[in-house]
């Protein structure tokens, strides 16, 4: 099937087997690698990207279904110059991230997050996170990290 | 080069943020499933589906015959392409069983996930496809599911060896013969207890992955994986496939998470090896999920039968421990070490006098193997010591943390020999303690409990409590040796200042998370006087950094971090005689600081490195005799393991009517040393700290009597969220190192070792007064509620 799909401002057409994924077809199709596969049941978020402004696990997502539809994806979160978004910076200035695997995931659930509710307690970021699996950071520098992004835009 | 004051270059002991950040923040660091590869074809493994069965026929002709199929191998096809078995690193008796384990099954599957056939194809979905194809006729055997069942003999998993039992190791340490039973029979207080470690998934985030490259000519071949140990791992695969050492090069891309997991040699990396070579192309494997949890190696899975014997006062005058070990369906690289290394620890930071029988049998089960997990050992002794600790301190009605206090090893008795002959090179565990008590407020939460846990109260208050050492800093050569592990303790580091004088650091550790080349990056910084942002850090590819032991055992710092700063002072001794022959001045009237050499006395007399650097580069005015270039290696063996230790703290509130635990709060004080980077430090604890309380509350392995994996996908298998565990309150103690010039000792698994038995011993307290004595981990909402209603009905 053709799909198009446009993946951080750019369209990209491609034929897929319907049975693709939406995080086959990004990382396989249109070639973005920073969305990463942590499991196989959609349980650990590590390949959440964004479908129209939402965070969604790219692989609960038929990439047919994203036909004609918005996506960003980690590559599409820092500016051109290099400047990263205020998520990407906040990890980095709270060590929110060890082996960085899980961490894409994160950053796009996390910004999905604050879109929702921009003054989260404790509390609201770890139940907002819970889709998201960390193995390295024990999440206590991950949920500072969101705090702190939060209390920059406030 | 910048060169700057002394007191602005300071870098060790900020929070520097780390440089690795930035590629992995957006999507550009490449993991091994990441790569490109032209023209590779993709592996998938069929495995077995059975715990323990005989292989009585395989037909690979439909998925041979699947369009984008390129081959289909048995375990039979491939038996001649293995110079040798896999390999066991760590024969730890001389008399120790070792099955014959090869990447593919040939006759019989020893567990469910053993290896049975390969597909390689021209993408993986289709490979996937075609194994699905292949048709297996199995015999199935009886599993081995249970420890003490396998040590029966009742159902032999490998028949040739005539017994599941594979060694016994014995460590008996008396005084004079006889010391342990006489103690036992003179003591005041005796404690007999069993735990069980249950078995456990590593899940580090990233699956592991493997791209075999072939060159087109002369037989070289480059290996991609994720794993923690390229350099052993070059080693070990070169033995396996008679592949010439020198024309293998492995590399370990970004690697998401290692935890012990990805330190081993694993079916999968021989097999692309051995299907690229044999086809001429790239060979690539990604794991999934599920296949993760029953392909990778577990953690844990011990019995621990413990004996504390203790004069009047509480101080332990014995220790006696027994333990079963499960090796699971064979042995893969260190499998058999694991338990032993916890074998030093089961007295933990106490002043226990030379009356300890410690004895270990590993045996075989139809399971997924065992191996090194986050801590390998050293988080069950502590278990077991800890746990034992708090039911001594029940049985002569003192305080917990006031038993530990009375058998602490006093801090002017450092250096400290123990019992074992090893020597503790520093500790303070009473100011660890006492920092952890007063973060959680012992004295106050005790009041608290009191007032709390009166009789009919549904919501009971508990306080655990863990002192403990991480032995580690793997380790002294001789004493590995000693071991009869079969490799060196040593790491090497290069640094080498550049014409520009930026600076190339070599380091044979291989991070996964860590931040090595931020870490290393500020011991060059202060060692050099110079930027660290100008330091380069390169590691984990063998063609790069050719020597190394690699990242495990919280070694990287202690070993491979101190060879980093022993090689910046071998190039400033170098560099000293180059401007001593500028300055026209002797080596011995020179003082380097802040990346510049002055003459003693004659502070305007001076030149930095930088011009060092350039002038050892052109070499057109060197001392007679000098080489060429600022560029100093170092392999560095060390004297003695590191031992951080520490004290954790935790407070709990169990509801009794559903059996939920509410984890209050967390402390956790590690002392590890000088802290290179306190960012780094906590990171680790706090990630540590985690896994320890998964392990107590959520994670299990849990298996069917038929050996089937339960909890074989992440939506089965409890490892927590950010939703369910607490933030982690950090304590700062440091009592330096003497045994080496940083300072330094490892910090990567204190969090995971004092974690779970502080978990339960709160848990245990809380619910004390209802007279239970004992919950198994993990202590789910079941487990506690079952625990209360059988201390409530005896």
């Amino acid at each position: 099937m053709e799909i198009t799909v446009t993946v951080n401002g750019t369209e990209h057409t491609h034929d897929v087997e319907p049975r693709t994924l939406l995080v086959q077809y990004i990382r396989e199709h249109v070639g973005l690698t920073g969305t990463n596969i942590g499991c196989d049941t959609s349980s650990c978020g590590a390949c959440s990207i964004h479908l129209n402004g939402e965070a969604v696990k790219s692989c609960t997502v038929l990439a047919v279904q994203a036909d004609g539809q918005e996506v960003r994806t980690i590559e599409g979160m820092a500016d051109a110059d290099g400047t990263l978004h205020p998520m990407q910076q906040a990890f980095m200035e709270n060590h929110g991230l060890q082996c960085g695997y899980c961490t894409p995931g994160m950053v796009m659930a996390a910004t999905s997050l604050l879109e929702e509710n921009p003054n989260p307690t404790e509390d609201d970021v770890r139940l907002g996170l819970e889709g998201n699996l960390c193995r390295c950071t024990g999440y206590h520098n991950i949920v500072k990290s969101v705090l702190a992004a939060a209390s920059a835009n406030a | 080069m910048t060169v700057t004051d002394d007191s602005t270059t300071r870098v060790l002991g900020t929070r520097l943020l780390r440089k690795e950040d930035p590629a992995l923040l957006t999507g550009e660091s490449v993991f091994t499933n990441d790569m490109k590869i032209p023209g590779a074809l993709y592996m998938a493994v069929l495995r077995s589906p059975y715990a323990h069965a005989r292989i009585t026929s395989i037909d690979t002709s439909a998925a041979a015959a699947l369009p984008g199929v390129r081959a289909v191998y048995t375990g039979a096809d491939l038996a001649d392409t293995w110079a040798a078995p896999m390999p066991c690193a760590w024969p730890v008796t001389e008399d120790m069983l070792n099955p014959p384990h090869h990447p593919l099954a040939v006759d019989k599957v020893h567990y469910v996930g053993d290896g049975v056939a390969v597909v390689i194809a021209e993408n993986d979905t289709v490979a996937h496809d075609a194994i699905d194809l292949i048709d297996v006729q199995y015999d199935p055997l009886e599993a081995v599911t249970d420890l003490e069942d396998a040590l029966s003999d009742r159902v032999v998993v490998h028949e040739d060896l005539g017994t599941n039992s594979s060694y016994t190791w014995n460590l008996l340490v008396e005084e004079e013969d006889g010391a342990v039973q006489r103690a036992f029979d003179d003591a005041a207080y005796t404690v007999s207890e069993r735990y069980v470690q249950q078995r456990l998934i590593p899940m580090a985030m990233e699956p592991r992955a493997v791209a075999a490259v072939p060159q087109p000519f002369g037989g070289d071949v480059t290996l991609y994986t994720a794993t923690q140990i390229p350099h052993v791992l070059k080693v070990m695969a070169s033995v396996t496939l008679g592949i010439p050492e020198h024309q293998l090069r492995v590399v370990a891309p970004a690697v998401g998470g290692g935890f012990g997991a990805k330190l081993d040699v694993y079916a999968e990396e021989l097999l692309c090896l051995a299907l690229a070579q044999r086809h001429g192309v790239p060979v690539r494997w990604n794991e999934t999920r599920s296949e993760n949890s029953v392909a990778t190696i577990q953690g844990r899975g011990q019995i621990q039968h413990v004996e504390l014997a203790a004069d009047a006062d509480g101080k332990l005058t014995a220790v006696r421990v027994r333990l079963t070990a499960d090796m699971g369906g064979y042995l893969q690289l260190i499998t058999p070490g694991i338990p032993i290394l916890g074998a030093f620890l089961y007295a933990g930071v106490y002043d226990l006098p030379k009356a300890y029988d410690f004895s270990c049998t590993g045996v075989f089960t139809t399971l997924t193997p065992t191996d090194a997990y986050r801590g390998a050992g050293r988080p069950e002794a502590t278990y077991a010591i800890e746990r034992s600790m708090d039911a001594l301190a029940r049985e002569m009605g003192v305080d917990p943390l006031e038993l530990r206090r009375r058998n602490f090893i006093a801090t002017e008795k450092y250096p400290y020999e123990a019992f074992t002959g090893l020597v503790y090179d520093s500790g303070d565990h009473d100011k660890a303690a006492t920092i952890a008590a007063d973060l959680v407020d012992y004295d106050g939460f005790r009041a608290r409990q009191a007032e709390q846990n009166v009789d009919g109260a549904t919501k009971r208050l508990g306080i655990g409590l863990s002192s403990y050492f991480e032995m580690c800093g793997l380790a002294p050569s001789r004493v590995l040796a000693s071991l009869a592990y079969s490799a060196g303790g040593w790491e090497a580091a290069t640094v080498r200042v550049l014409p520009t004088s930026k600076v190339q650091v070599v380091t044979g550790t291989s991070p996964h998370g860590q931040g090595h080349e931020t870490a290393w990056s500020m011991i060059v910084a202060d060692k050099l006087g110079i930027d660290p942002a100008d330091v380069d850090v390169l590691h984990s590819d063998t063609a790069i950094a050719p020597l190394g032991m690699d990242t495990y055992g919280s070694r990287s710092l202690p070993v491979g971090g101190v060879a980093v700063g022993m090689a910046c002072d071998k190039v400033v001794d170098k560099a000293k005689q180059i401007a001593a022959h500028q300055l026209e001045a002797s080596v011995d009237d020179l003082e380097f600081s802040g990346g510049v050499f002055r003459v003693a006395g004659s502070p305007d007399t001076e030149v930095p490195l930088a011009a060092i650097a350039f002038a050892a580069f052109t070499a057109h005015d060197l001392p007679d005799g000098l080489e060429p270039n600022l560029e100093a290696q170092v392999t560095y063996d060390p004297p003695n393991f590191s031992w951080p230790f520490g004290t954790h703290m935790c407070t709990v509130e169990v509801d009794t009517e559903t059996g939920e635990i509410d984890v209050l709060q967390y402390v956790a004080v590690d002392d590890c040393g000088v802290q290179v980077n306190p960012n780094i430090v906590e990171g680790q604890v706090h990630g540590g700290v985690v896994q320890g309380m998964a392990q107590a509350l959520y994670e299990g392995a849990h298996y069917d009597t038929d050996g089937n994996l339960q909890t074989s996908t992440l939506a089965d298998y409890l490892m927590p969220a950010a939703s369910d565990v607490p933030a982690i309150t950090i304590g700062t103690s440091v009592t330096p190192s003497p045994t080496n010039s940083l300072g330094v000792k490892g910090v990567g698994e204190a969090g995971t070792i004092g974690s779970a038995s502080t978990v339960i011993n709160a848990v245990v307290d809380a619910l004390a007064g209802l007279g239970v004595t004992d919950i198994t981990m993990p202590a789910s909402p079941n487990t506690v509620w079952d625990a209360i209603s059988a201390a409530r009905s005896s």
